[in-house]
């Protein structure tokens, strides 16, 4: 009993991460098949309507045909759906309805482990569920690369980003409800205005640059390089894009640590 | 042999914008007893119970608990202390088992001991046939053992019960008394919230009377019906208007009364002599001396 008094508890210990993802896991293997099942069908969705619809009218992007264009953008989008929307959501109902971190916080885990484990869960998550669009892509006619390899990477920096920052506007919300505005205003335009769905250098100059602040956009440019052009093709614009999503999930880490330390601990 | 108190508060203040719950509290809690802290709804004692986990920090006032100094050292007493919430955080979607596999994680319980360390869990929640039962499927009195069974998976030294059985039919109460009382004689240092006065006099060694944020009293329930109610109360029946004279010329005389639905009860009653009014005699009971202490009436 008493060995435990002298263990010295740490910030970040791996046995409380462990910890709270292995009810994460617990969970994830009730409901794995629907998850699975919107994760390949959205990104399909998406293909056949954009790649054959749109495809259509427009045969080439930049120089990449056009469902090559799609199929790498939705990764983006695959990422930024699995992150954001359970770091918002799950959250909120683990707070506020379940107490479930209530139960958590009484045992030996600080809110700073707590919220990377689920940050953490999220974006391992997100980093294999990116992957889907592009399984889907190469049924219909992509050509991959030894790219690909960088793309669950690139998916887990992206969703611990987004889940970060959803895991800031659920500390933020007063009601659920709130989500409404933040799905609108901020979410929807990143998706769309990140070069998933048409290149964003047809657009105004200004919205142009203000691009450059979504960390969507650098997601779609890193993916499509590596998955287009091999890793062999990486360019230095590549390794601006890689450290503006390094910064993003790093900042947002530590701003949704912040935010749901005030929310949980009065 | 003299073990250090498991509980040291000392001046604790805790403030929600205008409403101070937790003004100036002082409280020891030897090691090895069970301890009620017993008040009216609004008293502080959540408030206080969340302070132990360093889940609420005071604005004023230092707590150490198990010789932890928080909220710095509040990760090593958590290790070692077990918290049954008075509102039901179980993860509805997980069995009961599941519940345990992920708290004896949660709670460090090393790998090998964990299948154990479950089992007597189930066993002392006495939910070892329902072991596969998911949470949501469980009564309410099951749930409730399960939240005892979670907060000793790891064996802890100290165990806080916020309302154990608060909003639970009186057989299970029953149920959950038999089991709090087990771990009392198994040496665990047990910290009660109650507004429930049979819970307190049926458990506590010791009770605690909070009210406003602080405690005003302190004590064995006998020594505390002795020193606020007596040995014996008079209660006097009778239409309102004559209670009210009676309570009326009670209070001109100094005696302490209470209202208990029809009737009034007088204090001390073997100290009034011949100056009593006519009336049904009992034994003082820990419900008067509470009434006396906090100015309220419980459920």
């Amino acid at each position: 009993m008493s060995t435990q008094g002298r263990t010295r508890l740490r910030r970040l210990e791996p046995a409380a991460i462990a910890g709270v993802m292995s009810r994460d896991l617990t969970l994830f293997r009730k409901y794995w098949k629907a998850t699975t099942f919107s994760s390949i069908v959205e990104p399909t969705i998406y293909l056949v309507a954009f790649g054959f619809g749109f495809g259509a009218l427009v045969s080439t992007v930049n120089g990449v045909s056009y469902v090559q264009y799609v199929g790498t953008g939705v990764v983006a989008s695959a990422a930024l759906f699995s992150s954001v929307f359970p770091g918002m959501f799950n959250t909120f109902v683990r707070r506020e309805f379940q107490r479930t971190y209530d139960a958590i916080l009484a045992a030996p885990v600080d809110v700073e482990e707590l919220v990377t484990a689920e940050v953490l869960w999220i974006s391992c998550r997100a980093g294999v569920y990116c992957m889907a669009p592009l399984l889907v892509a190469i049924v219909f006619g992509l050509q991959p690369t030894s790219g690909v390899v960088i793309v669950p990477l690139v998916g887990f920096v992206t969703g611990w980003g987004f889940a970060c920052f959803g895991v800031t506007i659920s500390a933020l919300a007063k009601s659920i409800d709130n989500f409404n505005y933040v799905t609108s205003a901020v979410i929807t335009p990143l998706f769309l205005i990140s070069g998933s769905f048409f290149p964003i250098s047809e657009l105004p100059r200004g919205v142009q640059i203000a691009a450059n602040v979504n960390p969507l956009y650098h997601t779609v440019q890193l993916v499509r390089d590596a998955v287009l052009k091999g890793l062999g093709g990486l360019v230095w614009t590549d390794l601006w894009h890689a450290a503006a999503l390094l910064l993003f999930a790093a900042a947002m880490w530590r701003l949704a640590v912040a935010r749901q330390q005030r929310r949980l601990i009065v | 042999m003299s073990l250090p108190p498991a509980i040291t508060i000392r001046g604790a203040v805790k403030r929600f914008g205008d409403l101070t719950a937790v003004d100036g509290l002082d409280l020891e809690v030897p090691s090895g007893i069970c301890f009620g802290l017993l008040g009216p709804n609004g008293a502080g004692k959540s408030t206080t119970m969340r302070m132990l986990t360093a889940q609420a920090l005071p604005d004023a006032g230092e707590i150490d608990v198990l010789g932890f100094t928080l909220p710095r050292e509040s990760k090593q007493a958590r290790s070692q202390m077990g918290v049954c919430p008075q509102l039901d955080n179980l993860d509805v979607e997980l069995t009961a088992r599941q519940t345990l596999e992920v708290f004896s994680r949660l709670y460090r319980v090393p790998r090998p001991d964990r299948p154990a360390a479950i089992e007597r869990a189930l066993r002392i929640a006495n939910l070892t046939e329902r072991a596969d039962t998911k949470v949501s499927e469980l009564s309410g009195g099951m749930r409730r053992r399960l939240l005892i069974g979670r907060c000793l998976v790891h064996e802890p030294r100290l165990v806080l019960l916020d309302e154990p059985t608060v909003g639970l039919d009186p057989q299970v109460r029953q149920e959950l008394w038999s089991l709090i009382d087990t771990l009392r004689t198994s040496g665990v240092t047990v910290l009660m919230s109650t507004h429930y006065i049979e819970e307190a006099e049926r458990l506590a060694d010791v009770v605690a009377v909070m009210s406003a944020g602080r405690i005003v009293a302190l004590g064995t329930p006998a020594e505390l019906i002795a020193a606020n109610a007596g040995r014996e109360v008079i209660e006097v029946f009778g239409p309102p208007d004559e209670l009210a004279a009676a309570e009326a010329d009670a209070e001109r005389r100094g005696w302490a009364t209470r209202r208990s639905g029809p009737a009034l009860s007088i204090m001390r009653a073997e100290e009034l002599d011949g100056a009593a009014p006519e009336g049904y005699r009992r034994p003082a009971n820990l419900e008067d001396a509470f009434v006396v202490l906090t100015g309220q009436e419980i459920e």
